[in-house]
């Protein structure tokens, strides 16, 4: 149909995979997301840490760039040993900077499509409502993704090539607590920040709820722990349960305020399934009032 | 109701739906089989007009009973039934933060079309509807007629075969809504697309649609063809006649009569008449004409949709006038 004939005609053309077809859905939010200038340059600062260790890597491999600071492959080692503790506390800064940006992305997800009823637009089409979730999710999938497994995996890469072979297989803990430690945060952090959203119509009031969910859960948990004097009271803090699953799967010394590994997995996955069910109350076309 | 063809499926096909929301009965065994280019659903408030169109696009599962649209069965092939759909929601709905041209192109991606002929037919489309040079603009900025004009470029812009249109001329202006109806119009002409008119205005259904299904508390009050209506209602006439001499208004009902029309002779010179089919109006000319007697009107005694839907609503609903 030419614009200057302007009548109505059928499409008849090709049709995208119906398997990829979620994938619209952060094409579309990207562009919104980044024409903020903040979240650009914020963005951009999440991976200054990556960088440093980058930096960290190299120098500790580069005997004669380390001379032009005055220091030997040694003494960095002592300041900056390159092993789990190294990774760990790049994946702990990671996933911090992680929960910021969930902050700044997040609430703009589903609140906006609840506000102005665009969910019946979406679910009118060939388009599920879990294919709605996965499509917001994978806007902060993606952009979690680029900032905590992606650059960790490709830092643990460049140290294994300059170490030589078999340091990648001496040190698979840290492998898998950075591939593995970071999509558990990544879908624990994405589908709360999704369940925030879809129960909050204004974005502010989301992006307030969400931050004072996660700290006044945090100062609970101590509160318990403090006055009941165990660390089972963290188990309600997300950060100390994510915090405590790193550091299982790292293979470190969990300390004495993070709550046990067990009990963090589980309220992992059950923190996801109470999002996912909070979710499908909320992403429907229309509400049925009872 | 009208027998579905052999060849082709009726486009809705109602088949003892039943739908309960919140425990409450909303749609009660609804039956029926619609094939016409544009249907109208019609019927006072909580009637259920919008619960039968959100059940057709799969939003409420049905309790009992299924439909099916153009041979699809929406309880087991609901993501086809969908693939045929456009669907303009009654309340304003939109995406945020789009500009028109982006908020269409999503729409149509998201149906399935690829980024460029999405790009393509989201400008058409927006020109067709009127909306070309506001296309730029973001649709939050959008006045009450252009985001309704851009809700229907969204359920048109995937090429649906059947479009829903659930009160499309809420809260138009006059002209807004005269352009509304001509592009509902336009669409039906194609032929390509079967629409569905939800509306409780019946000029609106009247001016567009060719079936009508009314609705009353969620049980079909009547169905009616309009088409074989107004064919049907062609063939009754009114007439107030003049004649000079006093018996020949009487002479010419005899007259009328015996070129084989059924004749009442009312007061004040009226006539009623049922014409054969064999008979024309010029004939009735005619035949004044060489009895001196002067027609000063005649008007088609017809059912209008308002008489029809006045009746459905006082009667009990047998689903047929």
């Amino acid at each position: 149909m030419a614009v200057y004939e302007r009548s109505y005609g059928r499409y008849t053309g090709p049709a995208t995979s119906e398997a990829s077809r979620f994938l619209v859905l952060p094409r579309y939010a990207y562009e919104v997301v980044f024409k903020s200038k903040l979240f650009a340059g914020f963005l951009a600062l999440c991976f200054a840490p990556p960088f440093f260790g980058l930096l960290i890597i190299y120098l500790y491999h580069n005997a004669s760039a380390l001379q032009l600071f005055g220091l030997t492959p040694e003494k960095l080692a002592q300041i900056f040993p390159i092993g789990g503790d190294f990774f760990f506390s790049g994946i702990w800064i990671q996933g911090a900077l992680s929960f910021l940006l969930v902050l700044f992305v997040g609430p703009a997800l589903v609140s906006p499509d609840l506000r102005n009823n665009g969910l019946p637009l979406y679910l009118s089409r060939p388009f599920s409502r879990t294919e709605y979730v996965l499509g917001k999710m994978s806007v902060l999938v993606i952009l979690l993704s680029a900032i905590t497994w992606v650059p960790g995996m490709l830092l643990l890469l460049l140290q294994g090539y300059l170490e030589g072979a078999g340091w990648l297989a001496r040190n698979w803990r840290i492998t898998l607590g950075v591939f593995v430690g970071s999509w558990v945060w990544i879908i624990y952090l994405s589908l709360f920040a999704l369940a925030v959203s879809a129960w909050m119509k204004w974005k502010p009031v989301a992006r307030v709820t969400l931050a004072l969910l996660f700290f006044v859960l945090m100062g609970f948990g101590g509160a318990i722990s403090g006055i009941l004097n165990t660390r089972w009271g963290m188990v309600v803090s997300s950060w100390h349960v994510i915090d405590a699953v790193w550091v299982s799967l790292f293979g470190l010394d969990p300390g004495s305020t993070l709550p046990p590994a067990g009990a963090s997995w589980v309220a992992l996955a059950g923190g996801c399934l109470i999002f996912l069910w909070l979710l499908s109350r909320r992403i429907r076309a229309y509400e049925v009032v009872r | 109701m009208p027998v579905a063809g052999l060849a082709a499926p009726p486009v809705i096909d109602l088949d003892g739906l039943r739908v309960k929301l919140g425990g409450r009965p909303i749609l009660n065994g609804l039956t029926a089989s619609l094939k016409g280019r544009c249907i109208g659903l019609l019927g006072p408030n909580v009637a259920g007009k919008t619960t039968l169109l959100h059940t057709l696009l799969g939003f409420y599962p049905p309790s009992e009973g299924t439909a099916r649209i153009l041979g699809l069965d929406i309880r087991s092939q609901l993501r086809e039934v969908r693939a045929l759909l456009g669907y303009m929601p009654e309340n304003d709905a939109f995406i945020a933060g789009l500009t028109g041209i982006r908020f269409v192109r999503l729409m149509a991606e998201l149906s399935g079309l690829p980024p460029a002929q999405a790009i393509e037919r989201a400008h058409e489309v927006l020109f067709y509807v009127g909306l070309g040079e506001a296309r730029y603009r973001s649709v939050d900025s959008y006045s009450l007629g252009m985001k309704q004009l851009a809700k229907l470029a969204q359920a048109l812009v995937h090429g649906p075969k059947v479009l829903f249109l659930d009160e499309p001329t809420n809260g138009l202006d006059p002209p807004a809504r005269e352009r509304m109806l001509r592009l509902i119009r336009d669409i039906r002409d194609t032929g390509e697309v079967n629409v569905i008119l939800s509306s409780h205005l019946l000029r609106d259904v009247e001016e567009c649609c060719e079936e009508v299904l009314v609705l009353k508390q969620g049980e079909i009050a009547v169905y009616c063809d309009l088409e074989a209506e107004r064919r049907g209602n062609r063939r009754f006439l009114e007439m107030e006649i003049r004649a000079e001499a006093d018996g020949e208004h009487a002479a010419f009902a005899a007259a009328v009569e015996s070129l084989g029309c059924e004749c009442a002779v009312g007061a004040r010179q009226r006539l009623k008449l049922v014409l054969p089919d064999n008979l024309e109006i010029r004939d009735l000319y005619r035949l004044a004409s060489e009895r001196q007697v002067q027609i000063r009107r005649l008007d088609y005694k017809r059912d209008s949709l308002e008489d029809i839907f006045l009746k459905a609503m006082e009667g009990s609903g047998n689903g047929r006038l």
